[in-house]
């Protein structure tokens, strides 16, 4: 029996779309998000920042910005010499060299890309602080600058860290299988370029922070995905010992990995704090978000893929060319690698390679942004299925059908030595055509086209890697992070028994105090109004590793569960002494604790609550009082989450400009605990994988300005550019863990811009058009038409 | 964000606002409904030292039609623009400003002093050869939407003179069409196009008028196109010729979107568009 | 250069009567989040653009980054706080809890202000009027789906204010 089926049985309530224990205060505007926070004798504070791509500071004048009213300090790189490390990139593989710069929180003699910061204004008052930054004078003496990565790598380029020698940060493979036999075997070889393109991660509240340093402690409220990697991190850079640092995130905004960082700002706050015994707030502007919060994707990746005529894959070889910006942040370096370890997709590919090599440009940091790496990599792999097939003159889906690893092959060992769990791929894309009508769709492109209208189906089918921690895979002696990623969970169950949990994972919107709590409820036979799941703050419980790479169910809820099973068993074994029957009987039924076929034999949670805290002598015999356990995860393997996706747009062959009609997504991340929620997250994705592919795109110039550094030029798409999307779920249980649950808040952002490209390339291969790279403006897409019908413009 | 410093006044007549802006000098910048002069100042784009703000003013507002033309005054929002359908055109135009919040505060005076381009209603001004009329210090004044917009964001207007009432011909007996590409729905205008057109007995074109937003630092006509169709058959044959020399002559502003030779190729598109709907057909 | 001295706005926020001193350059939203404490109208963006900040002034929609509280002399404003509050919801709120229209909240209360004037022109809009009448404002999380639902189903109750 599946988790929901049991939960079913049990009169439970996983499986079941209940409306969020969140909302009532959003919707009500009484969240308390970082910048509703005021404490007093608080400060505020304005960056001052590069307005240079590459320069060498000559001087800077604080005087006048000083001399103002209101103005309590103006700090430059020369009064901050004080800190005991620079900012942190966690990934140190065995045997890799990987060539960095030491990067502070303030610039102290150049600057390498717009935004970099050069100063900082302190103030009594906002409005006052962006006044005295304008009085802050910086000369600078520009230097040459380089935005392309490929550009960066070759001769003659201008160098962004002229002590390194090279713009070449690191190369990294991953491989596995015989590439050179592999291709030697193909019939067919196709070699194409394809290219992610630099997308921003956007949450509608920016970064932002409150620290405060009194009494040789540092408390900071900090819109994070991750405050105990804050914590540890800030610790180590003030030298401060690390109980003396506590880590909140309030009510966080939207994260979508722009809030996995361990941030400049976060330091050089902590750090004025400290300095001026004052509480500071910095709110990050919106115009500073899109110019120096970290960036995404940024890959250009030069693909072969082999097969046979009859259309099996011989070989797969991926050359990536990451773009890292001017520094390296937390994971920067690491995040084409999550992509390397599923380059075969959902396919038996006999021999997969993926060679990385990293540039630096004078450009924003990249790291990750929601699905990092994997999007990217999905991206490559159905981009250039749709090609092979078209090649090879063999149906899109035939092709995808003939290569998929066959669900009685699961767990299965890919080439490149990963195991992945658990996985019916077949069985997805058969449910994605009960929703598509392929055919029909066929049907209907010779009348649109008639009135301008080229219509296109594309496809993805996709897995990803997620349920990020198992430590001995990513940690020092595997890939090479300096971190175990595992979570844990205190589950506390009060006199009256009420149930509260602490978590060590993080959530900012995905709803996880609902969630968490549905699977508590269930174990511990309570009410989940009657859970409370605390989250986000170092100083009130579990250590943990916060929210990102799909993980806070996988590991997150799973810790919590294990923890729940260590109550629910003292529980058993109190409720089978104190009605003399076994432990091993007693089951919850219906909210109960119950002998197992005597219903009406049994004790709810809060009569045992209450002789456990106040009736300890009628417990068992040593058993000690209370009821509370924690639990430490560390999984033995990630999760691999998958599905099918399928998009239908149309073109105005006029104009080029496209609209997507029809977005369907079936998805598979193990039993739904909740799956309005989980739909929830899938349309959010997609919605971002849309954006990516037809709206969104961070772009410099080639002397370095950053040319959409506001929400009017980088275009989020809005209600209208969107339909209505139509999901669907597949649940196949993963064996790593005992919910059997996978992740899905990267699934929708990870499987959908390769569907969103090859319908459009379905779209427009009636006019000659059989290849694209992302973003799809209207314009290249007209420019594209035109080169195809060797038209002038 | 958060503007630089300035100085408010909220005069309660027009005399009252001539002479503030008169004493302001140079740095005192008129207030309608803020929509395009807040944004550049808390980008600090802009830093007046003095707002005089128009709210308090009386006779601003209102939607009258007299002898053949709209009279609106200069304080009349968007949002009244779109919930009056009997302007036609103008209501079309102005419902596709922005999105509704913006409407509703956005002044069609504000809008044409701001003189951008890339706004939507200085191109139906200038196609419907309607005017403003514009008080200062030596009296009132009406210039023709021809020559108000003089250059990006500059026009005829005087600093220390008030716009205070717009006149759009009712454009009786003329088909319109309205074209608006953008790349969002909420976006600026990449290309737009305004196209009326007046059809004789015989059907034939009596006149034909297309003028452009974001082809140029002004709103522009296509006066080839116009020339084309002037006195000659109307339908779709040749409107497409007409719409082939719509760009005739423009020198339109690349940017991030769109080339120049892409708006100039959107221009011929959505001309013949706009004219075919104006032709009715 | 123009003055920091601070000038008296009366307003009605609410339905409370309310004289707020501002300097003349502070925007309508910091006055209400920062003088009055109504925290739950937010920022999240510089141009505009993002509509997290949406209010209703004088009974329509506004971005209150775009106006100057000054601008609000004699207005009357409500916020999300004066929208409903716990127990006492109003439906739009209903709503986008019972569909799922909301995940991280931050642009919440903005994109449910926008909704109610929204509802007030079109008592009974299209999937399609709702979308374009919700272009001003950007969410980031829900891909906009459940929020449209959540529309028609307020819409569907009859909601028209």
């Amino acid at each position: 029996m599946s988790l929901v089926e049991q939960s079913h049985a049990a009169g439970g309530h996983v499986g079941k779309p209940l409306r969020r224990k969140e909302d009532p205060r959003l919707i009500t505007g009484r969240a308390t998000y970082v910048d509703d926070i005021t404490l007093p004798g608080m400060l505020h504070a304005v960056v001052v920042r590069s307005p240079e791509a590459h320069a060498r500071i000559v001087s800077i004048d604080t005087s006048a910005a000083e001399a103002r009213d209101d103005v309590v300090a103006v700090f430059t790189g020369a009064d901050m010499t004080d800190l005991a490390s620079p900012l942190p990139c966690a990934w140190a593989p065995e045997g890799v060299e990987v060539k960095q710069v030491e990067h502070w929180p303030l610039a102290r003699d150049a600057v390498k890309h717009v935004g970099d910061p050069v100063a900082v204004v302190v103030c009594e008052d906002r409005g006052a602080a962006f006044d005295a930054a304008e009085d802050v004078f910086v000369e600078y003496e520009p230097l040459p600058a380089v935005t392309d990565a490929r550009a960066a790598l070759a001769d003659g380029s201008p160098l962004v860290h002229e002590s390194l020698g090279t713009n070449q940060s690191h190369e990294w493979s991953l491989g596995g299988g015989d590439l050179e036999a592999g291709f030697a075997a193909a019939d067919v070889i196709i070699e194409r370029t394809v290219e992610n393109h630099r997308i921003s991660g956007a949450p509608i509240e920016p970064r932002g922070l409150v620290a405060d340093y009194r009494a040789g402690h540092l408390t900071i409220h900090t819109s994070t995905q991750v405050p105990h990697f804050v914590r540890l991190f800030l610790g180590l850079m003030l030298g401060m010992s690390e109980e003396r640092v506590r880590v909140i995130a309030p009510e966080v905004g939207g994260g979508f990995g722009a809030k996995l960082q361990m941030t400049g700002e976060e330091a050089l706050f902590s750090w004025v704090s400290r300095k001026l015994q004052r509480p500071v707030k910095w709110i990050e502007t919106r115009s500073e978000h899109m110019a120096v919060c970290h960036h995404g994707r940024a890959q250009t990746a030069d693909i072969r893929m082999g097969a046979t005529n009859d259309g099996r894959i011989t070989a797969f070889h991926v050359k990536i060319t990451q773009d890292l910006g001017a520094y390296l942040m937390l994971l920067t370096p690491t995040i084409p690698s999550l992509g390397a370890f599923v380059m075969n997709g959902v396919y038996d590919m006999p021999a997969v390679q993926t060679d990385i090599v990293g540039a630096y440009t004078n450009t924003c940091a990249t790291d990750a942004i929601r699905g990092a790496g994997r999007p990217e990599a999905t991206h490559m792999i159905e981009v250039c299925m749709d090609q092979l097939a078209a090649e090879l003159g063999m149906d899109r889906l035939e092709l995808r059908r003939k290569n998929f690893i066959p669900k009685e092959n699961f767990p299965a060992e890919t080439a490149v030595g990963i195991v992945y769990d658990s996985g019916d791929y077949a069985g997805a894309l058969d449910k994605l055509l009960e929703h598509v009508d392929v055919a029909e769709v066929e049907a209907s492109k010779a009348a649109l086209r008639e009135q301008g209208i080229l219509r296109g189906i594309g496809f993805s089918t996709y897995t990803e890697i997620c349920g990020l921690a198992p430590s001995r895979i990513t940690g020092p002696a595997g890939f090479g992070l300096q971190a175990g990623l595992w979570e844990s969970a205190i589950v506390r169950v009060t006199v009256t028994g009420a149930v509260t949990v602490y978590t060590g994972t993080s959530p900012h919107g995905q709803g996880h105090e609902t969630t968490m709590a549905q699977v508590v409820a269930d174990q511990l036979g309570v009410d989940p109004e009657n859970v409370e799941i605390i989250h986000g703050d170092t100083g009130t419980g579990a250590m943990g590793l916060g929210t990102y790479g799909s993980r806070s169910t996988a590991v997150g809820t799973e810790s919590i569960s294990r923890a729940a099973e260590k109550v629910a068993k003292k529980v058993r074994e109190i409720v089978a002494h104190t009605l003399e029957a076994s432990a091993e009987d007693i089951v919850v039924q219906d909210g109960k604790f119950v002998v197992k076929g005597s219903p009406d034999k049994g004790m709810a949670l809060a009569e045992v609550a209450g002789m456990a805290h106040v009736r300890p002598e009628l417990l068992p015999e040593g058993m000690e009082p209370a009821l509370e356990e924690t639990s430490f995860y560390d999984p033995q393997n990630f999760v691999f989450p998958f599905g099918a996706h399928a998009c239908i747009v149309d073109v105005e062959e006029e104009t080029g400009k496209v609209r997507v009609v029809r977005h369907i997504a079936v998805d598979d991340c193990g039993p739904a605990i909740n799956p309005m929620l989980i739909d929830g997250q899938v349309h959010g994705g997609i919605a971002h994988a849309i954006g990516q592919a037809l709206y969104e795109q961070v772009a410099y110039d080639e002397d370095g300005q950053l040319v959409t550094g506001t929400f009017v030029d980088y275009a989020l798409p809005t209600a209208a550019e969107l339909p209505s999307f139509e999901t669907d779920r597949t649940e196949t249980p993963s064996p790593v863990n005992t919910l059997g649950v996978k992740g899905v808040g990267e699934a929708g952002t990870i499987a959908a811009t390769p569907a969103v490209l090859n319908a459009v390339v379905d779209a427009l291969r009636p006019v000659g058009v059989t290849y694209l790279q992302m973003p799809l403006f209207p314009e290249r897409i007209w420019r594209a038409m035109n080169d195809a019908k060797g038209g002038a413009a | 964000m958060i503007p630089a410093a300035f100085d408010y006044t909220r005069p309660t007549s027009l005399e009252e606002a001539l002479g503030a802006l008169r004493d302001g000098g140079e740095d005192a910048k008129l207030l309608a409904g803020g929509h395009s002069l807040i944004p550049l100042m808390k980008l600090r784009l802009a830093a007046p030292a003095l707002l005089v703000d128009l709210a308090a003013v009386p006779g601003l507002g209102g939607i009258q039609r007299e002898n053949g033309h709209w009279k609106i005054g200069a304080m009349t929002r968007h949002v009244e623009l779109q919930n009056s359908d009997e302007l036609g055109l103008l209501q079309r135009v102005a419902t596709l400003i922005a999105d509704q919040q913006v409407r509703n505060r956005g002044t069609i005076g504000g809008s044409l002093a701001h003189g951008d381009s890339a706004s939507d209603l200085p191109t139906a001004l200038v196609a419907a050869e309607g005017s403003v009329t514009a008080t200062g210090p030596d009296g009132t004044r009406e210039i023709a939407a021809a020559d108000l917009f003089q250059d990006y964001l500059t026009t005829a207007l005087d600093p220390v003179e008030v716009l205070t009432e717009v006149r759009m011909p009712a454009l009786d007996g003329y088909g319109w069409g309205y074209r608006k590409f953008t790349r969002r729905a909420e976006d600026w205008a990449m290309v737009g196009v305004v196209a009326l057109v007046k059809q004789g007995a015989d059907g034939s074109c009596e006149d034909a008028r297309v003028a452009f937003t974001n082809m140029g630092s002004t709103p522009l006509r296509a006066s080839a196109t116009e020339a084309a169709l002037r006195g000659g058959a109307l339908d779709a044959s040749s409107i497409a010729a007409a719409a082939e020399q719509a760009a005739e002559g423009t020198e339109p502003p690349a940017d991030r979107n769109a080339s120049a030779d892409y708006k100039r190729h959107l221009a011929r598109v959505l001309t013949k568009q706009a004219l075919t709907e104006a032709a009715g057909l | 250069m123009g003055t920091t001295t601070k000038v008296d706005v009366d307003v009605t926020v609410n339905g409370q009567r309310r004289t707020v001193a501002v300097e003349p350059r502070t925007l309508l939203v910091h006055m209400l989040r920062d003088d009055l404490g109504l925290t739950g109208t937010h920022v999240g963006c510089d141009t505009g653009n993002c509509g997290a900040c949406t209010v209703h002034l004088d009974g329509e929609s506004c971005k209150s980054c775009t106006v100057l509280a000054v601008q609000a002399q004699d207005s009357e404003v409500v916020t999300i706080e004066g929208l409903g509050s716990e127990g006492d919801l109003h439906p739009l709120q209903e709503a986008f809890w019972a569909k799922h229209g909301l995940q991280c909240g931050y642009c919440t209360p903005g994109m449910i202000m926008a909704a109610a004037d929204l509802l007030a022109r079109n008592a009974n809009p299209t999937e399609e009027e709702i979308r374009t009448g919700l272009e001003g404002n950007l969410c980031r999380c829900t891909g906009y789906h459940n929020i449209v639902a959540a529309v028609q189903e307020a819409a569907s109750q009859g909601v028209s204010a």
